[in-house]
């Protein structure tokens, strides 16, 4: 069967439910286009001998009651693999092989699918263009030398170029829907406590949660029904009833409030990514939902207060790289030197730009003004969702406030860098599900998302929109294979 | 507010990166840019706002107090930069 990579996860799993294919067919041919896709650079550590040998072992004695018989798929570099490397994008991670799995990518193995390798990431997930990787720029496989987005950028893009069937992600302050949102696809960031972050390399943790990246929604509720368990090792895994979010997906969302925040109307935004809120506006209304005007008046204290609270808990989680344990050293003349030299050179700029931001306002004399200032804004914010939530049942903004940039453009301002998470972030702060979906393209033919957030713990009502949304808008991602000789 | 040379080499101290006078220079630019965009925070009164520090509205659960891992001595001093194969090797302390 020609045109395996073409397929949807959906496909596949039915194609190897059906014996159409086997698992072997399906993973020599992810491993075959990811073979000759190397220039888009999603990957840091390749797993493709021993992917093959567990997908003829599976086609051997195959269980087709998984929910991912047999199915190849590579992961961000963020999740703890055993004995696979696991770099975090960073260098002071480069020689770092886990002992452990992490529970979600545990979760994804245990139900049949199986590791091609991981991908590149921002540097400890610190970044929303892949720029901030040690191992390099990725390539986004919409145009040439233009940034995927991040930080889930290795992920985005391959999901995006169809070198592995679905992926996962992690979303700090928008690092999957920024990037899905860059690549035309779709990206759900959980509700906080959903996936366990347990063997998941920390960057925020009151903020941090794994989410499917996928080429539709449907894809995308399967993963999120695998990876969504409870977990006792996270002592903030919260234990709630999960739907079975793919079999009750439906697009009746006749009768839904979706509100539509006035605030997310910021200036300079561009007119096309209005336009394309305004679309998304008709295509609910198409579909029986009722669309109310609502006010988030704290949103555009979102990202002072995120880089605050973010870099604060970043300092504090990577003061464990210290040369010791594990990671790299540098040599030095005493213990502090050496621990001052291995993290100076084995940290790149972004990550220790805000390891400082961090230090400094959890500092003495300073943890009032800004780290309890924040505190206390996030609670603001999160209040103003508690308050919208009275009044409708999901929220409908864009993903980001422009489509991708290209490489390079935006280095030099790490402020312009942090606007591109400027209707992403909130949804961090208050701990909710969002989702982003690909709805349209710019001028220049470059996807543009919209974004569903939904109240705590209701997944299932905002893919339920998205996927109702999705059949309207039909989109289309222009993918030429520009990178393929 | 201003962040000086003085405050970045004292920052670099507390989180142990050593950091170089050219750097500390570029550090201190970019960081006075954040903290610019920062300061938006302080048009906010928040006197009678409750801090937020978790979003996960749940106590704790409690569990036994029970050795899960054992014997895992090997895996722990696996990936160490140097080690003796019972402990972590790190540069000599006290002459």
């Amino acid at each position: 069967m020609s045109d395996i990579t073409k397929q949807s996860l959906t496909e596949l799993v039915e194609n190897i439910k059906n014996k159409k294919l086997s698992s072997t067919d399906v993973t020599k041919a992810f491993i075959e286009r990811s073979e000759k896709s190397k220039e888009l650079n999603a990957y840091i550590t390749e797993d493709f001998t021993s992917a093959l040998d567990k997908a003829k072992k599976f086609d051997q004695k195959p269980n087709l009651d998984l929910k991912l018989p047999g199915i190849p798929m590579a992961v961000k570099d963020l999740f703890c693999t055993n004995n696979v490397k696991t770099t975090a994008g960073s260098k002071i991670l480069n020689n770092f092989v886990p002992t452990y799995e992490s529970t979600v990518t545990e979760n994804i193995w245990k139900e049949g699918a199986i590791l091609l390798g991981k991908l590149n990431c921002d540097e400890f997930a610190m970044g929303s263009s892949n720029e901030t990787s040690f191992f390099g720029n990725v390539q986004n496989p919409i145009d040439k030398d233009l940034v995927p987005g991040g930080s889930s950028g290795g992920s985005a893009s391959a999901v995006a170029g169809q070198l592995t069937p679905i992926t996962i992600g992690t979303d700090t302050g928008g690092s999957i829907r920024q990037p899905a949102s860059f690549t035309g696809t779709v990206g759900l960031k959980p509700t906080y406590g959903s996936c366990s972050r347990y063997g998941i390399v920390a960057f925020a943790s009151s903020l941090d949660q794994a989410g499917p990246m996928a080429q539709n929604v449907k894809d995308c509720a399967l993963l999120q029904e695998v990876i969504s368990t409870y977990d006792p090792k996270d002592s903030t895994s919260i234990d709630f009833k999960r739907n079975q979010y793919s079999k009750e997906l439906t697009n009746n969302i006749k009768g839904k409030k979706i509100g539509i925040p006035k605030e997310y109307r910021v200036d300079g935004m561009p007119k096309e990514i209005e336009d394309l809120w305004q679309k998304g506006i008709q295509y609910v209304k198409d579909c029986g939902a009722e669309t109310i005007d609502i006010s988030l008046p704290h949103t555009s204290y979102a990202l002072p207060t995120y880089y605050i609270v973010a870099p604060a808990e970043a300092s504090s989680n990577l003061a464990r790289y210290d040369g010791v344990k594990y990671g790299f050293r540098a040599e030095g003349e005493n213990l502090i030197d050496m621990y001052e030299k291995t993290r100076s050179e084995g940290f790149g700029a972004e990550v220790q730009r805000r390891i400082m931001i961090g230090t400094y306002v959890l500092s003495s004399g300073y943890y009032d003004a800004y780290y309890l200032k924040a505190q206390k804004v996030r609670k603001l914010i999160k209040n103003d969702f508690d308050e919208a939530y009275k009044k409708v049942d999901a929220i409908l903004t864009p993903s980001t406030p422009s489509s991708a940039f290209k490489i390079g453009e935006k280095t030099n301002d790490p402020v312009s860098m942090y606007l591109n998470d400027i209707f992403t972030v909130p949804v961090n702060l208050a701990g909710l599900p969002g989702i982003s979906i690909p709805a349209g393209h710019d001028s220049k033919g470059y996807p543009l998302g919209l974004q569903i957030i939904g109240k705590a713990f209701d997944e299932q009502n905002i893919l339920n929109i998205a996927f109702a949304m999705e059949e309207k808008i039909n989109f289309k991602n222009k993918i030429t294979d520009w990178w393929i000789k | 507010m201003s962040i000086d040379l003085k405050t970045i080499k004292h920052i670099s101290k507390l989180s142990r990166i050593s950091v170089d006078e050219k750097r500390a220079e570029k550090l201190a630019g970019d960081l006075n840019s954040i903290f610019d965009f920062i300061e938006k925070l302080n048009e906010l009164k928040t006197d009678n706002v409750e801090p937020l520090t978790s979003v996960a509205e749940t106590t704790l659960k409690l569990r036994p107090d029970e050795v899960k891992s054992k014997n895992i001595r090997e895996q722990i001093i696996k990936n160490s930069p140097q080690d003796n194969e019972d402990y972590f090797v790190v540069p000599k302390v006290i002459e």
